[in-house]
């Protein structure tokens, strides 16, 4: 079996966001980069798929140069391969762009299953797995709390409002998978020693046979007016228990029309 | 004046209050109409959505619609979308609604705004992004804007409408039915609201203690008639189900009133519930983040200060 994992190189977590006052898109050198946190249970699914079925893991990643090391990351993991798409031209993509570009290069090199995190932390739009399954015209099987992989079918349990639903797919297909799914392992030396040593292929957009026009700020088919920092908020009231700390909740809930 | 397209939220057949909070904003931009997607559709639902400003209804009931995931909804509101040219699109701002969204944006040629949390007479979407530290305003540049909406970011109004039924012709094509529901399991949540909607959330963290200690978060919630959300060092413990977690990694909340208990407010759970309008922290630690977002805090033990509130709503109640 061949599995992709898409993966995105976000800033850190714990980090302070911003907005470049240039060009409206995020501040993506003010922070450490790291491999955005749902996309390590992408990672970590793919390898235990692979260790039950066999087959490879290829790892997709579209991003500036520093990207690489959300790829190295991944290889480390146990991925086999990586494809590292990188172009200035990339600036500024949309999710539309993005899914554009990731469509085209997983398309080329024709995956079983592609395997993406349900949202990365930064900009949480959570539509990236649902544009791909659309552009490759395969079965979307997203926010996946567990997959399976039986023959030439993929079962997957997706997380809902409600509970989850059984849904199930033929191969190819795009799976997303939330937090619940697995627990990440971490890098071994062994793997981070093995990581050096394989390959990753690094693709400018005209490697990829992408059209310019589609990519970056000026194909976006949204554009950011204004932002601004959210003004911080007034200090509320902060009272220490002295028995009465429920009732004078009740106080406050009360004045403010809740009770 | 453009219709503005709303598509209907329901469970089981009952329309949700996410919808009605759509239909209401779609009536400061245009004509609303809602688009019910799926069976169940019922004489109840129509005078719901004609009560709350539905001019017209286009109706899909294929069952079709409710056993394949996502791809027939997108395909089916395209097809209203060939016919009807909206001047814009709303859909409430779920983990379904943006995989909707993301669909119908390739499928129709049109920009994609997710999240906002107002739009304005122009189509202009406000958005709060990274964990509510930054507002942005955006708009759609190429084809009909589709804006997905967050739960509870309009009060919704009664302003009855002409509530026109129009039933939609469209069939899904093969292409879209990939990905088959083949079951369906609704986890017990004691007949509480769902998180995301909730006008009141209760939540939990570490402070908890267990899961047995989310019985005490649980009675304050049905009190108040709430949602229970956990933070992730709960969820990650056990104590609680996944599917509650409020944060970066979990679900994003914009209640009108948030309780949060025993959290210390990391920046992954303020990411999830900042743009809460009020919100009130018991916690022992004075120290901890969360205080930083309180509207109304107490520094102290939980287990007495929650049951205490409890009871002191239960009193007012009776």
């Amino acid at each position: 079996m061949k599995i992709a994992v898409c993966v995105k190189q976000v800033p850190d977590t714990w980090a302070e966001k911003k907005l470049r006052a240039d060009d409206s898109t995020l501040d993506r050198e003010a922070a450490d980069g790291v491999m955005n946190e749902l996309d390590e249970y992408a990672v970590e699914e793919a390898l235990r798929l692979i260790e039950a079925h066999g087959g490879e893991v290829t790892v997709v990643t579209m991003g500036p140069e520093r990207a690489a090391e959300t790829v190295r990351k991944a290889l480390s993991m146990g991925a086999d391969a990586g494809v590292h798409l990188v172009d200035d031209s990339l600036h500024g993509s949309d999710a539309l762009a993005t899914s554009y570009a990731l469509a085209e290069v997983l398309a080329a090199r024709s995956f079983d299953l592609v395997i993406f995190g349900s949202e990365s932390t930064d900009a949480r739009m959570s539509v990236v797995p649902a544009m791909v399954a659309e552009r490759l015209g395969v079965p979307q099987v997203t926010f996946a709390q567990k997959v399976e992989v039986d023959g030439t079918l993929v079962k997957i349990e997706r997380q809902t409002e409600y509970g989850y639903d059984d849904v199930e797919a033929s191969l190819p297909a795009v799976v997303s998978v939330v937090e619940k799914i697995n627990e990440p392992r971490y890098p071994s030396f062994k793997g981070i020693m093995a990581a050096k040593k394989k390959p990753v292929e690094t693709l400018s957009t005209a490697d990829a046979g992408l059209d310019a026009a589609k990519l970056g700020s000026s194909a976006s088919w949204t554009v950011v007016s204004a932002f601004a920092s959210r003004p911080p908020k007034a200090a509320g009231t902060v009272v220490s228990d002295e028995g009465t700390g429920g009732e004078q909740i009740v106080q406050f809930l009360t004045e403010q029309k809740f009770v | 004046m453009s219709e503005i397209l709303v598509v209907v939220e329901q469970n089981d057949g009952t329309v949700k209050k996410v919808t009605l909070e759509l239909l209401t904003l779609a009536a400061s931009l245009g004509s609303p109409s809602a688009v019910w997607l799926g069976p169940g559709y019922s004489d109840t639902a129509a005078a719901t959505l004609t009560e709350y400003g539905a001019d017209k209804i286009y109706v899909s009931d294929s069952g079709e619609l409710a056993d394949y995931v996502v791809a027939p909804k997108a395909e089916t509101i395209a097809a209203i979308m060939a016919d009807v040219t909206p001047g814009a699109i709303l859909i409430a701002s779920t983990a379904e609604g943006k995989e909707i969204a993301g669909r119908l944006a390739i499928k129709t040629t049109s920009g994609v705004i997710t999240d906002a949390v107002a739009v304005a007479a122009d189509f202009t979407a406000t958005q709060s992004v990274f964990g509510g530290s930054t507002i942005v305003s955006s708009a759609v540049t190429t084809g009909t804007p589709i804006i997905t909406v967050r739960p509870n970011s309009t009060a919704p109004q009664v302003k009855p409408g002409a509530g026109t039924r129009v039933d939609v012709a469209a069939t899904v094509s093969d292409a879209a039915k990939g990905a088959k529901v083949t079951g369906r399991t609704v986890a017990q949540k004691g007949g509480r609201p769902e998180l995301a909607e909730a006008a009141i959330v209760v939540s939990g963290g570490r402070g908890v203690n267990g899961a047995e200690g989310f019985g005490v978060i649980e009675a304050l919630a049905d009190s108040l008639g709430a949602a229970v959300g956990a933070s992730r060092a709960a969820t990650d413990a056990g104590w609680y189900p996944h599917q509650f977690q409020v944060g970066q990694t979990g679900k994003t909340v914009s209640p009108q009133l948030y309780i949060a208990n025993g959290i210390s407010g990391a920046i992954q759970h303020r990411a999830g519930m900042q743009t809460s309008k009020t919100v009130v922290v018991v916690n022992k630690d004075p120290e901890a983040p969360i205080f930083e977002l309180a509207d109304f805090g107490v520094v102290g033990d939980l287990f007495s200060v929650v049951p205490q509130l409890t009871e002191e709503i239960e009193k007012r109640k009776a």
